[in-house]
């Protein structure tokens, strides 16, 4: 509780602040799950309005309406200290409802896709939408049963990301592994910002 | 498929028509500094407030800090709705609320380090 009540006398402030990670991935690759073995409270739901142009995509053909559609997002939250709270989105699965999103990937810290590597296609899609929005992203391979063992240079090859971009392999049921892959991302988050601190100190003092 | 003269009443319109009817119809907020990982907490007043019901629920459940994802998730209404809704409750002085930081922030690594000690320590 942030505030005493019953005095008004006293100007309330709220000092906690939020910030977000976003899980993307393919369907059915464990976005959920691996937000419900971190977060603090069941994964709740929540869903916006967004409007696309029908005609070309779903092909309703004639139709060329604006329509209205509500995708839902998955999420958890982890309360790390009294001032700061960390909410983990799961994405859409769908993604074209992502570029419509405009709020979805504004302000990330930065995002975890998650692939398998049954059908690692099935993550490009994530991939492509963090390198278009420049947001830095880690891979993790969700490690299904009986799914082939790749080392991270020949997912990375696979990808074709670069051999910066951190690659684990994990297990999203298991807290800890999921703990380890934003450990992971972190840790990558760090390293980019003392890199841009130490090559651009100009950019840095006017930021 | 349209059709016209065709009029649907209450639970034939969908889940939709209620959120709307409480927002009056409005479909973005007064502000637009209102973001899915914005917190929001109910301002300490002992002001009487005589409010619809989605007003009071948020301020009932908004005695702790919360983001609008909860808000919404909780009310099960769309972000854009709650953000109309929480516009209203701002503009009337009764929940104060908090932008998560910007990139532009300075003290970036410091937030990231931050996050990471939390990850660690659970």
């Amino acid at each position: 509780m942030a505030f005493v009540s019953s005095d008004t006398s006293v100007t309330q402030t709220l000092s906690a602040r939020a910030v977000k990670i976003l899980i993307a991935g393919g369907f059915g690759v464990g976005k959920t799950t691996m937000v419900g073995s971190v977060s603090e409270i069941r994964p709740l739901r929540t869903e916006e309005m967004l409007s696309e142009l029908s005609s070309g995509i779903d092909d309703l053909s004639g139709i060329e309406d604006k329509t209205t559609t509500t995708v839902a997002l998955d999420f958890g939250r982890i309360t790390l200290n009294p001032d700061l709270i960390l909410y983990l989105f799961g994405t859409p699965g769908q993604e074209r409802f992502w570029f419509m999103w405009d709020e979805l990937a504004y302000e990330a810290l930065g995002a975890v896709v998650l692939a398998d590597t049954r059908r690692l296609e099935s993550c490009f899609a994530a991939v492509d939408f963090f390198e278009r929005r420049k947001i830095p992203f880690m891979v993790a391979v969700n490690c299904f049963d009986n799914a082939p063992i790749y080392e991270s240079h020949e997912l990375q090859e696979a990808l074709g990301i670069d051999n910066e971009i951190p690659t684990v392999m994990c297990d999203v049921r298991r807290r800890d592994s999921s703990k380890q892959v934003l450990t992971t991302l972190l840790e990558y988050l760090i390293s980019l910002t003392e890199l841009t601190k130490a090559s651009s100190p100009m950019d840095h003092q006017r930021n | 498929m349209k059709m016209e003269n065709e009029v649907w009443f209450d639970e034939d319109a969908g889940p939709l028509v209620r959120p709307y009817a409480v927002a009056r119809g409005r479909t973005r907020p007064t502000r637009h500094d209102l973001e899915m990982t914005t917190l929001v907490l109910s301002a300490n007043t002992d002001r009487h407030v005589n409010v619809d019901r989605e007003y009071a629920h948020i301020l009932q459940m908004c005695r702790r800090p919360l983001s609008i994802a909860e808000v919404s998730a909780t009310l099960n209404l769309p972000l854009v709705v709650v953000k109309v809704l929480l516009s209203d409750l701002i503009d009337w002085g009764l929940i104060i609320f908090r932008s998560p930081p910007r990139t532009s922030d300075v003290p970036r690594i410091e937030l990231l380090q931050a996050v990471l000690d939390g990850i660690r320590k659970l």
